[in-house]
């Protein structure tokens, strides 16, 4: 089996594409996710390969569908952007060898192909169908969506790991060396931590619109609060502690004006969905939750980062697309789970879809006002990566959940939850997904 | 600040070796007129990579925006931390950002909108990088 990426033809990144041709026709019917820690501990059981399959077997079993009748696999199988494999440290291979390995030792360990999944879940006999979506859940979704509704497979699985090793992210490999490649070194050279281009954007920001970062604090807190009623994840699981005003304005920063709690915490965690037909979801144990539309962006910044101006641009065309794709407009959305892998962007998605009519500028103000999953007005109801940890699928988890019914002590109660919006990363590249509780 | 050592390859040695000798050059595709950095194999308007050549500068821009390392990734600049990131635009087009460390520019206390001039500091293997300093 050789898996590819999927082809650009997937995806839906331009406007005036019209209404999505399988709008409500694919739908969310089973979710799925490992336990989380902070560090791999270097044993095969909780390798992100065991994780992966953990989070599968589970979503499997919450649709209520027999394994044989799974036919496709949708995943990214990178499982980390910043704890490569130290160069140099031996691969355990008893770990390699605990499971059916594949040719790459790394795999299962590092990283996460399709053959390594089908070669380690006997129970997966009739996948024909396996693509990856790459670099985020948000990507595998898109991909997975589209090809359900293309009948390239009928029950597809949807799957996102996540490794990381001890030691500080981003500062192994290329980073720890004297030297580096003339091509990186165009941007590298200057030590920028991963969340300086966000924190750059915010910081134009705030200079254009006369507003300051400890009004991020109302927000940052109550999406703390939201992750800690959200079990699957990192914090409720390890640290259930609610975050402070105090906490949040004090926290020491990364790259100012970014934080530390502007940057969310690397974990160990896998994450998996089923998707199916509508046609097959009405038959399945969980409440079929449709997928009314997926967009893509594809911008491109002019130079070395985007202007705030380009991540407005870029934005607003997003927002677009999705409502036109979807057939609705920004006053059909019930919620919305924008990713906040840096907290300080969140507000760029939620500018550009206009959400609650919210113009360009006036997020931060609206964050001062009651944006709690109880209240009329829900921002990340998921908490997302502040609530939950690095994951990139707290945001989707979350959309199916609350469309189900099954959010818990998070469940959006102060509007019905009819229709929500996810994705990412980035607000200039990433890909969305409009949910509905109803195909129509 | 010893900087990490850049090794020249083959989309970025022209680039390299101008700073060698004190120059700024930027990629630039004569069929649009249209300077592109970082580097490409195409032009991000056309397309085309038939229509590349690199292009001097006048190593004069403004400094647009800034932010200040105190988590930097890279082992070399870690010792001297936290210390300012600036996004400098050229002259010649602002839509063409350089980064800088600003040297003699205090941490923190960058003045937006200040006009910079190129300068070129050496690494350890002894290739050059453009540096800005604010001129006023």
């Amino acid at each position: 089996m050789t898996t590819q990426n999927a082809p650009d033809s997937i995806y839906r990144a331009r406007e005036e594409l019209g209404i999505w041709e399988h709008r409500g026709k694919v739908a969310a019917v089973g979710v799925g996710h490992s336990p989380t820690a902070r560090r791999w501990d270097g044993k095969a059981e909780t390798s992100v390969g065991a994780l992966a399959i953990d989070a599968l077997r589970k979503a499997i079993e919450d649709a209520g569908v027999s394994p044989d009748k799974i036919d496709g696999l949708v995943m990214d199988s990178t499982t980390t952007t910043g704890a490569p494999w130290p160069a140099g440290d031996p691969i355990p291979q008893d770990v390699v060898n605990h499971f059916n390995p594949t040719d790459d030792p790394l795999d299962g360990i590092a990283k996460l192909s399709a053959e390594w999944i089908i070669k380690n879940m006997p129970e997966l006999k009739n996948v024909k169908f396996t693509m990856y979506g790459p670099g985020c859940m948000s990507n595998a979704v898109v991909v997975a969506a589209q090809a359900v509704g293309d009948g390239l497979t009928s029950n597809c699985l949807v799957l996102k790991g996540w490794h990381n090793y001890s030691g500080r992210y981003y500062q192994g490999g290329e980073n720890s060396q004297d030297s580096i490649p003339g091509t990186r070194a165009i941007s590298g050279l200057w030590g920028t931590p991963a969340s300086y281009g966000t924190a750059l954007q915010f910081a134009e920001y705030c200079r254009r619109y006369g507003k300051t970062h400890d009004m991020m604090a109302p927000a940052m807190i109550q999406w703390k609060k939201n992750g800690l009623n959200f079990p699957e994840g990192f914090w409720y699981q390890h640290r259930p502690e609610e975050m402070t005003r105090e906490d949040y304005v004090s926290a020491r920063w990364v790259a100012k004006p970014a934080n530390l709690y502007d940057n969310d915490i690397p974990i160990m965690v896998a994450g998996a969905y089923l998707f199916t037909t509508a046609e097959l979801a009405k038959d399945m144990k969980q409440k079929p939750v449709y997928i009314l539309n997926h967009a893509s962006s594809r911008g491109r910044a002019r130079s070395l980062t985007p202007t705030l101006d380009e991540i407005q641009d870029e934005t607003a065309s997003t927002g677009r697309k999705l409502f036109e794709g979807a057939g609705i407009t920004v006053n059909d959305l019930s919620f919305e789970n924008m990713y906040d892998g840096f907290a300080l962007f969140h507000q760029f998605h939620l500018e550009g879809l206009g959400f609650r009519g919210i113009k360009f500028g006036e997020a931060l103000d609206f964050y001062q006002t009651d944006i709690s999953p109880e209240g009329p007005n829900p921002i990340s109801p998921s908490g997302g990566n502040v609530g939950s940890g690095r994951s990139r699928f707290w945001m989707h988890t979350d959309c199916i959940q609350q469309l189900q019914g099954r959010a818990g002590a998070r469940a959006v109660t102060g509007v019905k939850p009819e229709i929500g919006i996810s994705g990412g990363p980035m607000p200039m590249g990433g890909n969305f997904t409009v949910w509905s509780a109803t195909p129509d | 600040m010893p900087k990490q050592s850049p090794v020249p390859d083959e989309l970025t040695k022209y680039f390299w070796n101008a700073a060698n000798e004190e120059r700024l050059v930027i990629q630039n595709c004569t069929a649009c007129n249209r300077l592109i950095h970082p580097p490409r194999q195409a032009c991000d308007k056309c397309n085309s990579g038939n229509n590349l050549e690199w292009k001097q500068m006048s190593g004069r821009g403004k400094i647009y925006n800034y932010g200040v390392v105190y988590d930097c990734p890279i082992r070399l600049l870690q010792d001297d931390q936290p210390f300012n990131v600036a996004v400098v635009m050229l002259d010649e087009d602002q839509g063409i950002q350089m980064y800088s460390h600003l040297p003699g520019t205090p941490v923190d206390n960058v003045p937006i909108g200040a006009t910079v001039e190129v300068i070129f500091e050496s690494t350890p293997s002894g290739q050059k990088v453009p540096e800005w300093r604010v001129t006023g």
